[in-house]
């Protein structure tokens, strides 16, 4: 009613006046937290761009010239790199096989922390530690476990007998990525049960119920009711913690340095840039990271919101 | 033919009694409510027939069969949830034909229990939909439907209509009797807390009433055709709660007794009822009750000042002061021309009277008065 009153006395006041005033009010609300991201992150980010177009280098960093695309595509550029694709190999390799064995263990361990139990909630909290634990302090305390002389793991799995001779988990080529996805995995797998285990739990009980009075066999209710409304969930936690492990630097730099077997983009780009002083070759390789971490988001949340439209349909 | 047998049946939830002493039967074929207010635990009792929750002492039956340790899905019934329960990521096709798939009934028998489904519920143009594309009139047929496809020996509804408006509620409560005749020798048993509900579907009304942590109090208050409910109400929470408007209860004091009379006095006001006198005795202090419909307006020796009136159209709601009262006394009348502070007669006929002890139970009706006020079927009390 005011608003028509409004329009009549004011034409020139637009309709939906209040709506307006609510989106400027919004605006102001957002700009410290748009200001601060585009001081830590887009400035950065920007000057990373603009040096992989030059030949800078670390000792003399102002004195560089524009070289265009040559950082990338030139006769020693980035994409003719067999050390960066062989980087860009293991960042994937690690991803795939980390993300999808934490999402199945999440699953196991969110599915088994769902029944009801009186142990539930100290389970739910001593979950947390591996996660709460810094990585670096973890990859170490990995490190020392996994030594190959003075090792834990070792002496264990040679007193039972399973294996004859020690092994060198992070120095052998063949083991030392199976290695370091292990620490991962052992990490990471609470997070997953968590965010799966809250989509869990957002499944309506009487659904089950239902399904408990019509005779539906355990293994269909799961496959038929629990996984399709679940999947939105697990969608979520799995883009989250793909676009974390395909930056994966602090574990893989400590439990291996700068080993080529075990070479993420992450430490690719830390040693072209601090070791070899390539800051225009070493940004060429932050900027491509970045975009693919940018188009794989993309793809992820359209994908996303495909899969949540269905739910919600 | 499913019979439905309830012996000694007891729930509780930790140390919190919620169901004691319950000993029921229903017939193959018939329409049992459960009805009572909320924590009454009508909804538990229905779990507990569907499986879903254990009893904690007493047995169940269906068909002769002792299902207290049987799964819900060996005892062969179908549940109508309160929310309704439709899978969400489903078309309502899929809602119905999900419960059947692994009974490995042949595809052209799912096909033909869905269509017949379809057609008693009227759900043609919908089967595709997925549930959130559905009003919750729709809702309700559809969950009705995914029950009746499955062709159980029982049918449960918890509280189906209780998310419904008013007007759809009404139908849906039409479609659900006459569902019960098409489906016949089905046994139903419907929850709910309203006594409409209740009255209008029910061939037999179980009423529960809260534990309130008494151990020894029963949860079943009165069970029995409706119109025995209304007409010879057990005792006093019976009388209460059955009849819309409440029953007007008035303290009194028995003044004498007759043969098949009750004489009692209400601050001076003397009243008759027609009851029968064992076990009274002159002096007691006694609970009188009478149905708004049947204080008689405009006639008698009594006098009362109108305190309040509501007028629905069809009737009025007359609020009579009574002498020593704090509550008025409530009176249904078709007139609308009667206004507050006019002073009415009126007349509490002796007939009609209820009369309940200190304890709550109910004296008798005497027989030569029951014959006349109840329902001759239901004569026997329970």
């Amino acid at each position: 009613m005011p608003e028509t009153v409004l329009q009549a006395a004011f034409p020139s006041v637009p309709r939906g006046g209040l709506a307006a005033q609510r989106v400027r009010r919004a605006w102001w609300m957002a700009a410290p937290m748009l200001l601060v991201l585009a001081a830590v992150g887009g400035w950065p980010l920007l000057r990373t761009i603009w040096f992989s177009l030059t030949d800078s280098e670390l000792s003399r960093l102002d004195d560089y010239t524009f070289i265009g695309l040559e950082n990338y595509v030139g006769e020693y550029g980035l994409l003719a790199s067999t050390d960066w694709w062989h980087a860009v190999g293991n960042t994937l390799l690690f991803t795939g096989l980390s993300v999808s064995l934490e999402t199945l263990l999440g699953l196991g361990v969110a599915l088994l922390l769902n029944q009801p139990s009186r142990l539930r909630t100290l389970l739910r909290a001593a979950l947390l530690v591996p996660w709460a634990i810094p990585t670096v302090v973890s990859a170490k305390m990995w490190s020392w476990m996994l030594h190959d002389q003075f090792g834990i793991v070792n002496q264990q799995l040679l007193a039972l007998g399973l294996i004859a001779t020690p092994l060198a988990w992070t120095a052998d080529p063949q083991l030392a990525l199976f290695s370091i996805v292990l620490v991962d995995v052992w990490k990471a797998t609470p997070y997953m049960a968590l965010l799966i285990l809250a989509a869990l739990q957002m499944v309506p009980v009487d659904c089950y119920e239902a399904a408990q009075v019509d005779g539906v066999p355990r293994w269909q209710v799961f496959r038929r009711i629990t996984l399709p409304l679940i999947l939105p969930g697990i969608l979520v936690a799995v883009v989250f913690r793909t676009l974390d492990a395909l930056r994966v630097f602090d574990l893989i730099y400590v439990m291996t340095s700068n080993s080529r077997d075990t070479q993420s983009m992450s430490v690719f780009v830390r040693e072209q840039l601090i070791d070899f002083g390539l800051v225009g070759y070493g940004s060429a390789a932050a900027t491509c990271l970045f975009f693919m971490i940018a188009l794989l988001s993309i793809v992820a949340m359209g994908l996303m919101r495909k899969a949540f439209e269905r739910a919600a349909a | 033919m499913s019979r439905i047998e309830l012996r000694g049946v007891s729930k509780s939830f930790a140390s919190t009694p919620v169901l004691n002493g319950i000993d029921l039967h229903i017939e193959a074929g018939e329409f049992c409510v459960f009805v009572g207010p909320s924590g009454c635990g009508k909804s538990t009792l229905l779990r507990l027939l569907a499986g879903l929750e254990d009893v904690s002492a007493g047995e169940i039956e269906i068909d002769g069969v002792l299902v207290n340790d049987l799964p819900p899905a060996r005892r062969n019934v179908a549940m109508v949830f309160q929310s309704y329960a439709l899978y969400p990521h489903m078309s309502v096709y899929q809602n119905m034909s999900f419960g059947l798939q692994h009974r490995k009934l042949p595809a052209a028998e799912i096909e033909a229990r869905i269509a017949e489904a379809v057609r008693i519920l009227q759900l043609d143009g919908l089967l595709q939909r997925r549930p959130k594309e559905l009003s919750g009139g729709q809702r309700q047929r559809v969950a009705i439907a995914r029950a009746i496809v499955r062709q159980p020996k029982v049918f449960l509804f918890d509280e189906p209509l209780s998310n419904l408006d008013a007007a759809l509620r009404v139908q849906t409560r039409l479609e659900i009797a006459r569902l019960h005749r098409a489906l016949g020798s089905a046994s139903m048993v419907y929850v709910t807390h309203d006594q409409v509900e209740a009255m209008t579907l029910a061939d037999r009304i179980v009423l529960l009433q809260p534990l309130a942590g008494r151990a020894d109090a029963l949860s079943v208050a009165q069970a029995g055709p409706p119109l025995e409910l209304y007409h010879q109400p057990a005792n006093r929470f019976v009388a209460g709660f059955i009849g819309s408007p409440a029953m007007n209860f008035i303290a009194a004091t028995v003044k004498s007794l007759g043969d098949g009379m009750v004489v009692a006095d209400v601050h001076g006001m003397v009243c008759e009822a027609q009851l029968s006198a064992q076990g009274l005795t002159p002096d007691e202090p006694v609970t009188l009750g009478i149905r708004p419909e049947h204080v008689l307006l405009g006639q008698g020796t009594q006098q009362a000042r109108v305190c309040h009136v509501e007028r629905l159209g069809e009737l009025s709601h007359v609020y009579l002061d009574l002498p020593g009262s704090r509550a008025p006394l409530l009176a249904k009348s078709p007139r609308d021309d009667i206004a507050i502070d006019d002073l009415l007669p009126f007349e509490l006929p002796a007939q009609v009277m209820h009369l309940f002890r200190a304890d709550g139970v109910a004296q008798a009706r005497s027989n030569a008065a029951a014959a006349g006020a109840a329902d001759p079927a239901a004569a026997a009390s329970t």
